[in-house]
């Protein structure tokens, strides 16, 4: 059987949406906020914590204002799109699962070289890590395989299984383009194509120059500390609401102020305003907002707290 | 007897893991039949990313009956005392034997262990194994609580003899034992049925699966070879990475293809580290040019194109990195040709250590001092300042903040770009050797001065801040350096006194630090010379030079001269080693104990005026002759700084030695005779202690 090879970007992410839909997952949207990855959605972060089953997938756009290069790099942009495949508990054939969605998006197994090579996952922001592999094809990074050990300080019982997929890069490989902006974003043959670039070359240079040069560091200084009090007031409110009278843990707001504040804090890193020594420094402060969050994520049911 | 095969069945295991993780299983499974009371005749175990596999040939069927007997209290001991005894032993009393005991009748419990089928005992083994198996890291998966190194999927347990095979029935947290295998992920992925080690080694061939690392890693040494060898070319050999490259794949497949022409001109440290690191790639050089042209990419598959597909996706892969690594190369080379200004520049906002400065800073001290080393190493002093100042500019380029592992080597071209002496660049490449104990040490004038000043700096830094190693902490790698110190100084015989190189640099240190010379530079440059001279101890001792030896040089003057200093250590190591040096070293002990002895009974110091015209007996005229040859061969080659010679001389004294010592008794019955006598053995010993301190020997 010879493989029907997408011929845009979005073919490839509306593939992988109906294939993963097939296996059962959830196919959310994006998440409504500045994230760094596809892991920051609280479908990952928050639902790999606690003991209800889960599974979901979705497009995260993502953003790195560090990697910006004003649109004229052909592989890399301030932002960009991962696929995120989260399931708890991990199935056994999750490999198996994750080998089908390539076959799924034109890779034929038989003429490529798909490789599993160690590599672990760690996110210090996050106060999390897991073991598990980038996988390659053809000696090309695709997508990051983890098993999940921990989560925000919490041991991840049972272990949630995670797929990213670097949207950008796979598609680039598939559809066999060496700049990505000249990538065929919706069909080429279209009534009015468009490439990758056409959507994202304009944005990309305005966020380059507002990211590294514009960006009002004392807005975002501020920023930073006003979503870190903020989640750390949400999280000290009683469990029971005065108003209703019922239970409602607000681990979901507070951890919106965490998204808020690393992604802040991306942003002054972009600005070349903090030093290596206060980097640690502010990587332990968001941390320690993920872990509270985390910590009252499993006091709610959908973390599987029960009365 | 029979033969046992295991497989534990995964997804994939890192590579780096893998030998370790085989050994593992091996050494825990057979020592686990062994206690358990079974013997085999051999055991071999192999590893592929997929699966480890032990293979245990001539296994007894059974292990033997144990019997023990256990002596229990007196038989009119407390009801109590009885009690414990069946408790511990599960009998009852009626089972016990009395017995006569020397002091009255004791109970005796005979207990009696019958052997256990292997299969047992197996399943035993491999469950305890399986739990507690050594990874480096490991996972849980799923809904479970094993732990293993990434989601174990199958069992493979049996014992085979010539009448067939049985499965050892065992259940790991869900995972039942079975007598199948899997192939090759994509090739040959059925369950297949194996019945013994052989047929499973020669099944999984078939399934495209070499069991063995080192059979896959020959084999792509050889077919990589090969091709490289019909295109005229070589590979660049590289051990690490072809057992990492063996460990991820089950069916090698080696492909060679060409490197992009635009990146031919790369320095080859880029174009190898580039493929090494991030694609496990061989790089192939051409012999003719020199330079590397080529690359070599292990598959794991064989496909209908002969593997074109694959090798063209790789290719541009490495394109891509390499055109990164362009990008940074010809941005770094405007600024190396423009003088590295920029990059200088930007060192003054890096901290080094926040009490030491920046890097900037650093560079100014180590400049300084390079040019005040310069005629020890004998560099001309302004090519070595310039060196200095030079050194650490790579860290502000591109091509180093992407490649850290390329500091140094960079500088080389960039330092030769920006049209300065080779020595110079060698100098810049070289300042941070050595790095350990066995790697080359630079021999260059200018690179040697560098280098000292680079380690001399560091460990006078962080003395002046008072951050020294404690015990297993050492997060500055001071040891380290101070080894460097010791390498640099000895290796190359360079003369000098380290103590007043310390102070200075303390010095130095310290102004730039609080604009004044707020410290003790005295102190800080004798604790520095204890820790180089501890250093030194485990330096020699690995040149087999034991650290009494070294105490006793240590204790002589100019022992902050490094290259003095081993010289007398090892002249004198060989001395001990020989027959007349242990004994002479005995006599001298005997003759500097009595004389202290003596010295302290009587409140007086023997330290002058033998005579030999008290001498009573042919010994003591002989040891006076010995002496009168020896003190001036032994004063003029110390002088020359030739202790083989000076510890030569000294041999000579052993035999006068003792035989005075066996002849004649020094309190003698006169006090003049006692005191000429004494007098002498402080000659004897005077003598011995010009050459090292010998009271420090030990034995």
């Amino acid at each position: 059987m010879s493989i029907d090879k997408p011929k845009s970007f979005q073919e490839i992410i509306l593939r992988l949406q109906s294939y993963w839909a097939e296996h059962g997952c959830a196919v959310m949207q994006s998440y409504d906020m500045e994230v760094g990855a596809g892991t920051f959605h609280p479908a990952t972060t928050m639902r790999s914590l606690g003991s209800t089953p889960w599974s979901a997938a979705y497009v995260q756009p993502s953003r790195r204002p560090t990697d910006g290069r004003y649109g004229d790099s052909p592989n890399r942009w301030q932002h960009y799109y991962q696929y995120q495949v989260i399931i708890k508990p991990s199935p056994p054939n999750l490999q198996e699962l994750y080998l089908g969605s390539l076959r799924a998006i034109g890779i034929d197994m038989a003429m490529h070289d798909i490789r599993f090579v160690e590599d672990d996952w760690e996110s210090p922001t996050l106060g999390a890590w897991g073991l598990g592999w980038e996988v390659w094809c053809d000696g090309m990074e695709v997508s990051q395989f983890t098993y999940f050990q921990q989560v925000g300080g919490h041991d991840c019982k049972p272990v949630s299984g995670e797929l990213t997929y670097g949207l950008e890069r796979l598609a680039m490989y598939i559809l066999n383009c060496d700049d990505g902006n000249e990538m065929p974003f919706n069909a080429p043959d279209a009534p009015i194509p468009l490439t990758y670039g056409d959507v994202f070359r304009e944005a990309e240079a305005q966020y380059a120059r507002w990211n590294f040069d514009v960006a009002d560091t004392d807005t975002l200084l501020r920023h930073f500390e006003d979503a870190e009090a903020e989640c750390a007031r949400i999280l000290a409110e009683p469990h029971d609401d005065p108003k209703t009278g019922r239970r409602i843990v607000m681990a979901l707001p507070a951890y919106d102020q965490c998204i808020k504040a690393s992604h802040v804090f991306n942003l002054l890193d972009a600005r070349g305003v903090i030093s290596v020594t206060e980097r640690q420094a502010y990587i332990g402060r968001v941390r320690t907002l993920a872990k509270a969050c985390a910590d009252a994520f499993v006091q709610t049911r959908a973390g599987g707290w029960a009365a | 007897m029979s033969d046992l095969l295991i497989e534990l069945f995964s997804e994939e295991i890192p590579a780096r893991m893998q030998a370790k993780a085989a050994d593992d299983l091996k050494r825990l499974v057979t020592n686990g039949l062994v206690e358990a009371g079974l013997t085999y005749a051999s055991a071999g175990a192999f590893s592929t990313p997929r699966r480890l596999v032990l293979t245990v040939e001539g296994l007894n069927d059974r292990s033997a009956d144990v019997r023990e007997e256990r002596k229990g209290p007196r038989t009119d001991a407390p009801e109590k005392a009885l009690e414990g005894f069946l408790r511990s032993t599960g009998l009852t009393k009626d089972q016990l034997e009395e017995r006569d005991d020397k002091k009255g009748a004791v109970w005796f419990a005979i207990v009696e262990k019958p052997g256990r089928a292997a299969s047992e005992i197996v399943a035993e083994v491999l469950d305890a194994t399986i739990r507690n198996f050594p990874w480096p890291k490991s996972m849980r998966w799923g809904n479970g609580s094993l732990r293993w190194v990434r989601p174990l999927h199958s069992i493979l347990c049996i014992l085979s003899a010539e009448d067939g095979a049985e499965v050892v029935p065992l259940d790991v947290d869900g995972i039942v034992s079975g007598d199948v295998t899997f192939g090759h992920r994509f090739l040959a992925p059925d369950a297949i049925k194996v019945v013994n080690f052989d047929d499973c080694s020669t099944k999984l061939k078939q399934a495209y699966v070499v069991l063995d690392a080192s059979e896959r890693a020959e084999a792509i040494w050889a077919d990589a070879t090969n091709q490289a060898f019909a295109n005229g070319l070589e590979v660049i050999e590289d051990r690490g990475l072809l057992a990492e490259v063996a460990g991820l794949v089950e069916w090698p497949v080696v492909l060679m293809g060409p490197i992009a022409k635009d990146y031919l001109n790369l320095p080859s440290e880029v174009l190898q580290l580039s493929m090494k690191e991030h694609q496990k790639f061989f790089s192939v050089k051409n012999p003719k040019t020199g330079r590397i042209e080529q690359f070599i990419t292990v598959a794991n598959i064989e496909t209908a194109d002969n593997g074109a597909t694959i090798l063209a996706g790789n290719g541009r892969v490495l394109s891509a990195r390499l055109a990164d690594g362009k990008f940074f190369w010809e941005n770094d080379l405007r600024e190396a040709k423009s003088g590295m200004k920029g990059w200088l520049q930007a060192l003054e906002n890096v901290t080094f250590h926040n009490k030491l400065g920046s890097v900037a800073e650093q560079i100014e001290r180590i400049s300084d001092l390079s040019g005040h080393l310069a005629a020890t190493t004998g560099a001309d002093p302004v090519m070595a300042t310039t060196a200095a100042q030079l050194s650490k500019a790579d860290l502000s380029s591109e091509m180093v903040y992407e490649f850290p592992e390329l500091q140094g080597v960079m500088g080389r071209y960039y330092s030769a770009e920006a049209g300065h002496d080779a020595a110079i660049g060698a100098a810049i490449e070289e300042h941070y050797s050595p790095l350990g104990p066995s790697d080359d040490v630079p021999t260059a004038p200018v690179s040697m001065a560098v280098a000292l000043a680079a380690k001399v700096d560091t460990l006078a830094g962080f003395w002046v801040i008072d951050e020294k190693p404690t015990g297993s902490k050492d997060p500055f790698a001071l040891r380290r350096a101070a080894l460097g110190v010791i390498r640099l100084a000895v290796e190359n015989d360079l003369r000098f006194g380290l103590r007043d190189v310390f102070a200075r640099q303390a010095t130095v240190v310290s102004k730039a630090q609080d604009g004044s010379d707020g410290v003790d530079s005295d102190a800080i440059s004798d604790s520095l010379m204890g820790f180089v001279h501890d250093r030194l101890k485990v330096y020699l001792k690995d040149r087999g030079v034991k650290h009494d030896v070294i105490d006793a040089s240590v204790a002589m003057p100019g022992n902050d001269d490094l290259s003095l200093l081993v010289r007398r250590a090892e002249a004198l190591s060989g001395f001990l080693r020989t027959d007349d040096g242990e004994n002479l070293v005995q006599g001298f002990k005997r003759a500097n104990n009595m004389l202290t002895a003596e010295e302290k009974k009587d409140g007086v110091e023997y330290s002058f005026g033998a005579d030999i015209k008290f001498a009573e007996t042919d010994e003591e005229r002989a040891l006076f002759a010995a002496l009168d040859a020896g003190e001036p061969a032994i004063v003029a080659a110390m002088g020359a700084e030739d202790f083989e010679t000076a510890m030569a001389a000294m041999a000579q004294l052993r035999g006068p030695v003792d035989a005075f010592f066996k002849a004649v008794k020094v309190n003698a019955d006169s006090d003049v005779i006692r005191r000429n006598r004494l007098n002498l053995l402080s000659r004897i010993s005077k003598t011995c202690l010009s050459v090292a301190d010998l009271t420090r020997l030990e034995g």
